[in-house]
C-alpha cells in the first residue's frame, strides 16, 4: 500500500482517536461540552504539531494529556471565577497509559450522543462530530447550513447533554436495546443523508454515507455479537453499493430496475451479504436484518428480470409484523405487485390511504402511479405521478416522476 | 427540512418612510434584526436577506439571439418580493410559528402588522431515501 | 455586487410544465443543470435554490396571540417564485447577460423565453437602521 500523506494519514489517525480521548476526558470530569472542546483543541495542536514532529510514540497518550490539561485549567479559570465547588480531578494526576482496554468508551460516548432527549438533527451533528471527528465545517458542509449554524446546533446539542445529566455510563440492561435502537437510528438517518449525486474530491469528507458505514463498523467490531448491528451495517454497504449506478451524469435519478449493475460494487456486496448470512441464523432477527435481506436479494439479482420478488414479498411480510412503518408497507405493496400483479398491490395500497402519516406524502401517490402504470391505467398513472411531483421535496425525484408521466402521456414506450 | 419564508408586499406599502414615524420604522428593523438573531441562536438559519425597494428592478428575457431584453416597468399593483428566509426546521409546524413571528412585526402605528408570509419547501439536491 | 435572479410562474405556468414532452423536460433539467454548473465553476454563484411546486405553499399570519393562521388560498394570478440564484458580478449587464441565459432555457416553445426578475441586493442595512 503507498504511504498516505500526513493528510490521509494524520487525520485519520485523529479521527480514531479523538472518541477515545473525548471519552476518557469526559469520564474524568464529566462536562460534556467543555469535555468537547478541550479534545477539539487538543486535535488542532496535533494537526499542527505532528507533522513537525512527527508523530508521537503513542498519540492516543499524546492527545489525552493536552485534553487533560486543556480542561483542568478550564475548570480552574471556571472555579476561580465562580467561586464554587466542582468535581475536579486532582491536575498531579498522571496521564493514563490506556493499558485496559477502553473500548466501552466509545461505545458509552455514542450512546451519549445518540441519547433520546436530543432532536435527531443534534443527534446527528454531535454524533458526528464527537464520534466521527468531523469539523463543523464538514458537517455544515454536509447539510449544506452555514457553519455558524452548525457551530450553534453542535453547541446546543452539548448544552443539552450537559442539562439534562445523562451519566457517563453504558445504559441498564434493560434500556439497553431501546437505547441501542437510538444509535442505530441515528446512523442510519446519517447514512441516508449521505448521497451525494456527484463525485468530487472536496466532497470526500462530506460523504455521510462513507462516514455511517464507518461509524457502524466501529460499533460492530464493538459489539460482534449483536445482529441488528450487523444488519444495519449490511443494509448500509449493500445500498451503498448501488451508488455509481444510482445517477445519471446530470444528477438523474435512476430507478433500481433501470441500473446498470455492472456498476454495482461487488465487494461491498460480498461483505454485505455475508454479513447478514451471519446474523440472521442467531435467531433474533430485527428489521435492520431483514432490510439488508432485502437489499441482498435484489444486490444477488444479475438482471432486474433475475429478482427473486417471492423471497422479496416474504421478507417484507415479516418487516410488515414487525414495523407499522407505512413505507414498508408501502415498499410490501410494490413486491406484492411484482407476485400477485398490480391489482393485488392496488388493494394493498387503498388501505392505506387512511393513513394520516400517509395523508399528504408525495411516496403515496408516487407508488401508486407506479402501480397504475403497470396495470395499464395510464390516465390515473399519469395523474398520480405529477401528483407525487408536486408534494416532493426531492429535486431529482420531482423530475423524474414529470419525466415517468411525460413518458405515458405520449403513448410511446421508451 | 427546509423552509423558505417570503415576505412580499406590493409597491404602495413601500414609499420610503410615507406614513412611519422614524421610530416606527426603527422598531420594524429592530424586531427584524432580532428575530434574525433568535434564528442564528437556535441554530435554524440557513439565509436571509433584505431585498430594496423595487426602482432598480428589471425583467429579463432573451430575444431570439439569446441577448438580454430588459423592462423596468414595475406595475403598481403587483406584488414583489421585499426579503426572504431560509430555515432548517424540525416540522413544518415550526416553519409556520417562525413566519408567524415574523408577520407580527411592527407597522408605523407600533402595532403588529400580520403581513401575509408565503412558506414554502426548498427543494433538496437528494432523492427521497430509497433507491 | 450581488444580484438576485428570480424565476416565477402561475400555478396554471406549472401545471403546463407537468405536460411538457419527456424531451423538453429533460432537455430543461440537462439545461439547468448545465447552467448552475458553470455558475458554479466561474466563480459567481453565490447561493441557489429550487422551491417546491406551489400545491403546498401556504400564508401565514399572525393570530391574535401570535399563533399562527394559515391558509393555502392565492389568487388564480398570483406569480409563485419557483426558484432563484444569487450571484457576484461585477457590472448589472453581466447580471442580466445571466439572466438572458436562463431564461432561454428550452422547452418552453410557443410561449417563448421567460422573464427572470432581476434585483440588486443591497450591501448593508439601509441608513435609517443605522
Amino acid at each position: 500500500m503507498a504511504t498516505r500523506s500526513w493528510e490521509e494519514s494524520g487525520e485519520y489517525l485523529l479521527r480514531e482517536l479523538t472518541p477515545q480521548v473525548l471519552a476518557t476526558v469526559v469520564r474524568r470530569y464529566r462536562d460534556f461540552a467543555a469535555a468537547e472542546d478541550a479534545v477539539q483543541e487538543a486535535a488542532l495542536a496535533a494537526a499542527v504539531q505532528w507533522p513537525r514532529q512527527g508523530f508521537p510514540d503513542n498519540p492516543r497518550a499524546w492527545l489525552t494529556g493536552v485534553a487533560l490539561r486543556r480542561m483542568a485549567d478550564y475548570v480552574r479559570s471556571e472555579t476561580s471565577r465562580r467561586h464554587r465547588e466542582t468535581e475536579v480531578a486532582r491536575p498531579e494526576e498522571s496521564v493514563p497509559l490506556e493499558t485496559e482496554d477502553r473500548e466501552d468508551d466509545t461505545l458509552t460516548l455514542l450512546f451519549m450522543c445518540c441519547h433520546p432527549a436530543l432532536t435527531l438533527s443534534s443527534a446527528i451533528a454531535l454524533t458526528l462530530r464527537a464520534i466521527g471527528g468531523l469539523t463543523t465545517a464538514e458537517i455544515a458542509s454536509a447539510f449544506l447550513v452555514p457553519e455558524a449554524t452548525m457551530a450553534q446546533r453542535i453547541s446546543r446539542a452539548k448544552q443539552t447533554v450537559q442539562n439534562s445529566g445523562i451519566p457517563f455510563q453504558l445504559p441498564s440492561a434493560d434500556e439497553r436495546s431501546q437505547r441501542l435502537r437510538a444509535v442505530l437510528h441515528v446512523l442510519y438517518l446519517i447514512f441516508n443523508e449521505g448521497y451525494t449525486s456527484s463525485a468530487g474530491p472536496e466532497l470526500r469528507r462530506s460523504d455521510l454515507s462513507h462516514e455511517a458505514i464507518r461509524l457502524a463498523r466501529i460499533v460492530h467490531n464493538l459489539q460482534p455479537d449483536d445482529p441488528e448491528v450487523a444488519g444495519l451495517l449490511a443494509l448500509m454497504l449493500l445500498t451503498d453499493a448501488r451508488r455509481l449506478a444510482r445517477a445519471g451524469p446530470a444528477g438523474e435519478l435512476i430507478p433500481l430496475a433501470q441500473q446498470d449493475r455492472s456498476l454495482w460494487d461487488k465487494e461491498q456486496i460480498a461483505e454485505g451479504i455475508a454479513l447478514v448470512s451471519a446474523a440472521l441464523p442467531k435467531g433474533s432477527v430485527g428489521p435492520y436484518q431483514l432490510q439488508a435481506a432485502i437489499a441482498a436479494v435484489h444486490d444477488e439479482a444479475a438482471t432486474d428480470s433475475a429478482t427473486d420478488w417471492p423471497q422479496i414479498l416474504a421478507l417484507y411480510d415479516l418487516l410488515k409484523r414487525m414495523s407499522d412503518n407505512p413505507m414498508v408497507a408501502l415498499n410490501h405493496a410494490i413486491a406484492a405487485a411484482m407476485v400477485h400483479g398490480p391489482e393485488k398491490g392496488l388493494k394493498l395500497i387503498e388501505a392505506l390511504q387512511s393513513d394520516s402519516r400517509l395523508a399528504e406524502h408525495h411516496r403515496l401517490d408516487a407508488v401508486r402511479a407506479h402501480l397504475l402504470e403497470l396495470a395499464g391505467d395510464r390516465e390515473a398513472a399519469i395523474r398520480d405521478y405529477r401528483s407525487a411531483a408536486a408534494r416532493t421535496a426531492s429535486l431529482p425525484e420531482r423530475n423524474y416522476l414529470l419525466t415517468r408521466a411525460a413518458r405515458l402521456a405520449s403513448d410511446g414506450d421508451a | 427540512m427546509k423552509y423558505i419564508l417570503l415576505m412580499n408586499t406590493m409597491k404602495a406599502n413601500c414609499e420610503p418612510l410615507a406614513g412611519w414615524s422614524q421610530k416606527a420604522f426603527q422598531a420594524h428593523c429592530g424586531f427584524m434584526i432580532a428575530i434574525d438573531k433568535e434564528l442564528r441562536e437556535s441554530g435554524e438559519i440557513v439565509a436571509a436577506e433584505g431585498l430594496s425597494f423595487p426602482d432598480q428592478a428589471r425583467l429579463v428575457r432573451a430575444d431570439k439571439d439569446g441577448l438580454p431584453i430588459t423592462d423596468g416597468i414595475f406595475p403598481e399593483g403587483k406584488e414583489f418580493l421585499a426579503g426572504f428566509w431560509i430555515i432548517d426546521v424540525e416540522t413544518k409546524e415550526r416553519a409556520y410559528a417562525i413566519a408567524a413571528r415574523v408577520s407580527a412585526a411592527p407597522g408605523p402605528d407600533g402595532k403588529p402588522l400580520n403581513m401575509p408570509i408565503e412558506v414554502r419547501q426548498v427543494m433538496s439536491g437528494r432523492p427521497s431515501s430509497g433507491s | 455586487m450581488k444580484y438576485i435572479l428570480m424565476m416565477s410562474g402561475t400555478k396554471a405556468d406549472v401545471e403546463w410544465y407537468a405536460t411538457w414532452s419527456k424531451e423538453d423536460l429533460q432537455a430543461h433539467f440537462a439545461f439547468m443543470h448545465a447552467f448552475n454548473k458553470e455558475l458554479r465553476d466561474s466563480g459567481v454563484l453565490v447561493a441557489t435554490e429550487g422551491l417546491a411546486f406551489p400545491d403546498e405553499a401556504k400564508v401565514v399570519r399572525a393570530g391574535k396571540n401570535g399563533e399562527p393562521i394559515t391558509d393555502g388560498v392565492f389568487p388564480e394570478s398570483k406569480e409563485f417564485l419557483a426558484g432563484f440564484w444569487i450571484i457576484n458580478v461585477d457590472s448589472p449587464e453581466q447580471a442580466y447577460k445571466l439572466a438572458a441565459k436562463v431564461s432561454s432555457a428550452p422547452g418552453r416553445k410557443e410561449r417563448g423565453n421567460q422573464p427572470i426578475e432581476v434585483r440588486p441586493i443591497p450591501g448593508g442595512p439601509p441608513p435609517e437602521m443605522l
